[in-house]
């Protein structure tokens, strides 16, 4: 609005200058007057438009009558302003030139008068959707778990939306280089008595921090050999069921959260349900503390049991064989408030333990106690740069004396908080199956993580 | 076997549940007090003005942290789950932490749409919403508008009323208390205006830099004009080409000021102060910035006496 009056005002000073330039000019050529012909065209012109925005500027002025009528009691008579009266402060952008109102107005922020009023339009009912874009490269050497020479990893497509004033829903697509996958899929319910929070869905299963999160949200490239080896690969313990999670009485500035959840009994190659019964069952515990204003510390204990898929197609019953896993985990992390885009450090230590029934190579009935860890340092350089370091060991699910030992090294590059370049290390002694020895695996992986769309916040 | 192992597992998941359960929910008792929680400092203070003693206000993020990026710490989820209401900036300002604190609260008076969920940008002027395509081409762009329209005079006015009337229809018994609370902050506000903008007087019309698009409603209220911004895009860090783009811009302009917020890195603005004569002035945007800044008032009282400052030594 501030601009058209401006350039009302600017249109009615250019009009005397160019009638005074005209008498001037009269002695020219043809030329000339030709020239002045196409000015006083462009003149005429720009008169009429202006009667056409003033016409408009009118009925908008109208419209907005009775809403400023209200508000004009709660606006400060220090900065009253008259409808259509040119601001006290010349806008840039139209004392540039006074050529610069002809050309098509750019694409720039509006500086309209809006109370409120523009969330109620921006986005209708579409679910909030993303996609995150991961692509991933490896060089060097690995016999064991050879990754591919490049490969668009995942794209993950996100869709959240609040469901109705007592539920939301999460849903994440993964399509893979092996086809498509719902990762998660949950409806949350937010308004249940007793401070209670369900979530019935597929959903990662709340054993530890690793497993819970998605992979574009790791600190790694890759997930720790632990996950691999004991608590399902990639994919973890994902699986269809339902959650309960409630706030815990804690001491004084702890906080205490415990999570219950039923699974049908299927997530990789941890748990296969042989029966409709064979459900599996994760039980959480969280404890967290703040210790200053900028660090704080995170502690968890993880258990989970279900059935497993050892006795398939032997001559026991299927449902004997169990995997019990027990998991515990400790973070530290710093960040100092006025410099958290610059500056944060975390800590984390993961712990795990798996006992697996299953048959003995005489095909006696053993269980099989397997331990695992990871402990890993990221640090957070400047607003570009992070690095960071992870130690990992564990042994196989399925016999416990081969255990993998590994370490990585990782260097990102954040364009912005929407885009991740990572370059990461990684020396594995691992156990290699075929050649009954252990391998030395050493490779570069690099990594592009992109992010489209409002892809909601992850949980702290 | 069979019933052994069913009843084992039974027994897991009971003793899981258990823990749960076995806890009874804490009493809920009928406090005197409304208890508010704010997404930022301001609207806390705001909360404050015109809920008196008959409010209990806590913000989550700090007056000293960029509100775009505070951590959704489980801490805060212990605050939210009791508070009647929680008042939010809105514009999306929040969006990298404030949606999983809410669902997480398990509180369903503060829930999105709730009644006691309450957006202030709604009742705010906001100003750079963006015409046309948005793209993040554009950096971390607001689709719906700049959410730091707190530091507006005007805005306080619009959000405290909105306020007033909020804990009013909440607590029909109190609205003269409320009503009373709201007329006398609006004339204390406006005599402070008039304070702020007889002292910004002689600056009207004057050139800045600032490092964040963080103050275009400050700069409209008094006057200002911002010609440029120290980061390239929003939310994107200082390039060295954008910089040196600048630095010729302030020279030709002479502009002499660069506004930095508390929780910006002063190594680029120190450079471009450098190399074009100028200074760097650390306003604050938020209540708490500093520990003199215990309230809205003070908050202006701050930044237009750094900026007199800065004005005065630089011409």
């Amino acid at each position: 609005m501030k601009r058209f009056a401006l350039f009302a005002a600017l249109v009615s000073i250019a009009t005397p200058v160019f009638a005074q330039e005209a008498p001037a000019a009269k002695p020219a050529s043809a030329a000339g007057d030709a020239r002045i012909q196409s000015l006083e065209d462009q003149v005429r012109t720009l008169a009429e438009q202006v009667s056409l925005l003033r016409a408009e500027l009118q009925t908008m002025r109208d419209a907005k009558a009775p809403a400023t009528a209200g508000d004009g009691k709660i606006i400060l008579a220090s900065s009253q302003v008259e409808p259509g009266t040119p601001p006290a402060a010349p806008d840039p952008a139209a004392t540039a030139s006074p050529v610069a109102p002809l050309s098509p107005v750019p694409a720039q922020p509006a500086q309209t008068q809006t109370f409120g009023g523009a969330t109620s339009n921006a986005k209708l009912l579409n679910p909030d959707i993303s996609l995150i874009g991961d692509f991933i490269g490896t060089a060097g050497h690995n016999t064991v778990s050879p990754g591919k020479a490049l490969e668009l990893h995942e794209s993950e497509v996100g869709m959240q939306a609040i469901i109705d004033p007592y539920a939301r829903a999460d849903v994440f697509i993964s399509f893979g280089e092996e086809g498509v996958n719902v990762e998660e899929g949950y409806l949350t319910f937010t308004s249940l008595p007793a401070g209670l929070l369900m979530k019935v869905g597929k959903m990662r299963a709340e054993f530890g921090k690793v497993n819970t999160m998605h992979n574009h949200a790791l600190s790694y490239i890759d997930r720790p050999l632990a996950t691999d080896n004991l608590v399902g690969g990639e994919d973890g313990i994902d699986d269809a069921g339902i959650s309960i999670t409630r706030f815990l009485p804690a001491p004084k500035n702890w906080f205490a959260e415990g999570t219950a959840q039923v699974f049908r009994g299927d997530s990789d190659d941890v748990f296969s349900s042989n029966r409709r019964q064979d459900v599996s069952v994760v039980g959480h515990l969280r404890a967290y503390r703040d210790l200053t204003e900028s660090t704080n510390i995170d502690l968890g204990f993880s258990y989970s049991r279900g059935h497993n898929n050892a006795g398939i197609s032997t001559t026991f019953n299927p449902s004997e064989f169990i995997t019990n896993l027990y998991g515990a985990d400790a973070t530290l992390r710093w960040k100092p408030l006025r410099r958290a885009i610059y500056k944060s450090l975390l800590f984390r230590t993961e712990l795990f333990w798996s006992n697996r029934d299953q048959l003995s190579p005489l095909d006696v009935f053993q269980t099989q106690h397997a331990f695992g860890m990871y402990s890993s340092a990221d640090y957070r350089v400047n607003r570009r740069w992070t690095v960071g370091g992870r130690f990992d060991r564990s042994g196989r699910a399925s016999n416990s004396s081969l255990t993998d030992t590994g370490f990585s090294g990782i260097l990102t590059y954040w364009p912005s908080e929407f885009s991740q370049i990572r370059t990461q290390y990684r020396y594995g002694h691992l156990w290699d199956d075929a050649n009954l020895k252990y391998t030395n695996a050493n490779e570069l992986l690099f990594q592009f993580l992109f992010v489209m769309g409002a892809h909601g916040a992850h949980p702290f | 076997m069979f019933v052994e192992k069913w009843i084992q597992k039974l027994a897991a998941i009971a003793t899981t549940l258990a823990l749960l359960f076995a806890v009874a929910a804490p009493t809920v008792r009928a406090e005197s007090k409304i208890r508010i929680m704010t997404a930022t400092t301001d609207l806390a203070a705001l909360a404050q003005e015109v809920g008196g003693d008959k409010v209990d206000v806590e913000s989550v993020a700090r007056g000293y942290q960029d509100p775009h990026f505070v951590e959704a710490k489980p801490s805060f989820l212990l605050k939210l789950r009791r508070a009647d209401l929680l008042i939010v900036v809105g514009l999306e300002l929040e969006i990298g932490w404030l949606p999983p604190l809410i669902t997480q609260s398990t509180n369903p008076k503060i829930q999105v749409g709730a009644p006691g969920y309450f957006d202030a940008s709604r009742f705010a002027k906001i100003m750079e919403i963006p015409t046309g395509a948005v793209t993040r081409a554009e950096g971390d762009v607001h689709p719906q508008g700049n959410p730091h329209y707190w530091l507006d005079p005007e805005n306080g006015l619009r959000i405290a009323k909105a306020i007033a009337d909020k804990l009013s229809q909440m607590r029909p018994g109190d609205s003269a208390y409320f009503a009373q609370r709201y007329a006398s902050f609006e004339q204390h506000l406006k005599q402070a205006d008039q304070q702020w903008m007889a002292q910004m007087k002689p600056y009207a019309g004057r050139r800045i830099v600032t490092y964040h698009r963080s103050w275009p409603n400050f700069a409209e209220h008094f006057g200002l004009n911002v010609v440029g911004y120290v980061e390239p895009r929003p939310g994107i860090p200082p390039s060295p080409q954008h910089t040196v783009e600048l630095i010729g811009q302030m020279k030709r302009d002479g502009v002499k000021i660069i506004v930095v917020e508390p929780y910006f890195d002063l190594k680029t603005p120190n450079a471009i102060a450098r190399d074009t004569g100028g200074t760097v002035v650390v306003l604050m945007p938020s209540v708490g910035g500093e520990k003199e800044i215990t309230d809205y008032f003070k908050l202006f009282d701050y930044d237009i006496a750094k900026l007199k400052q800065a004005f005065d030594a630089t011409h």
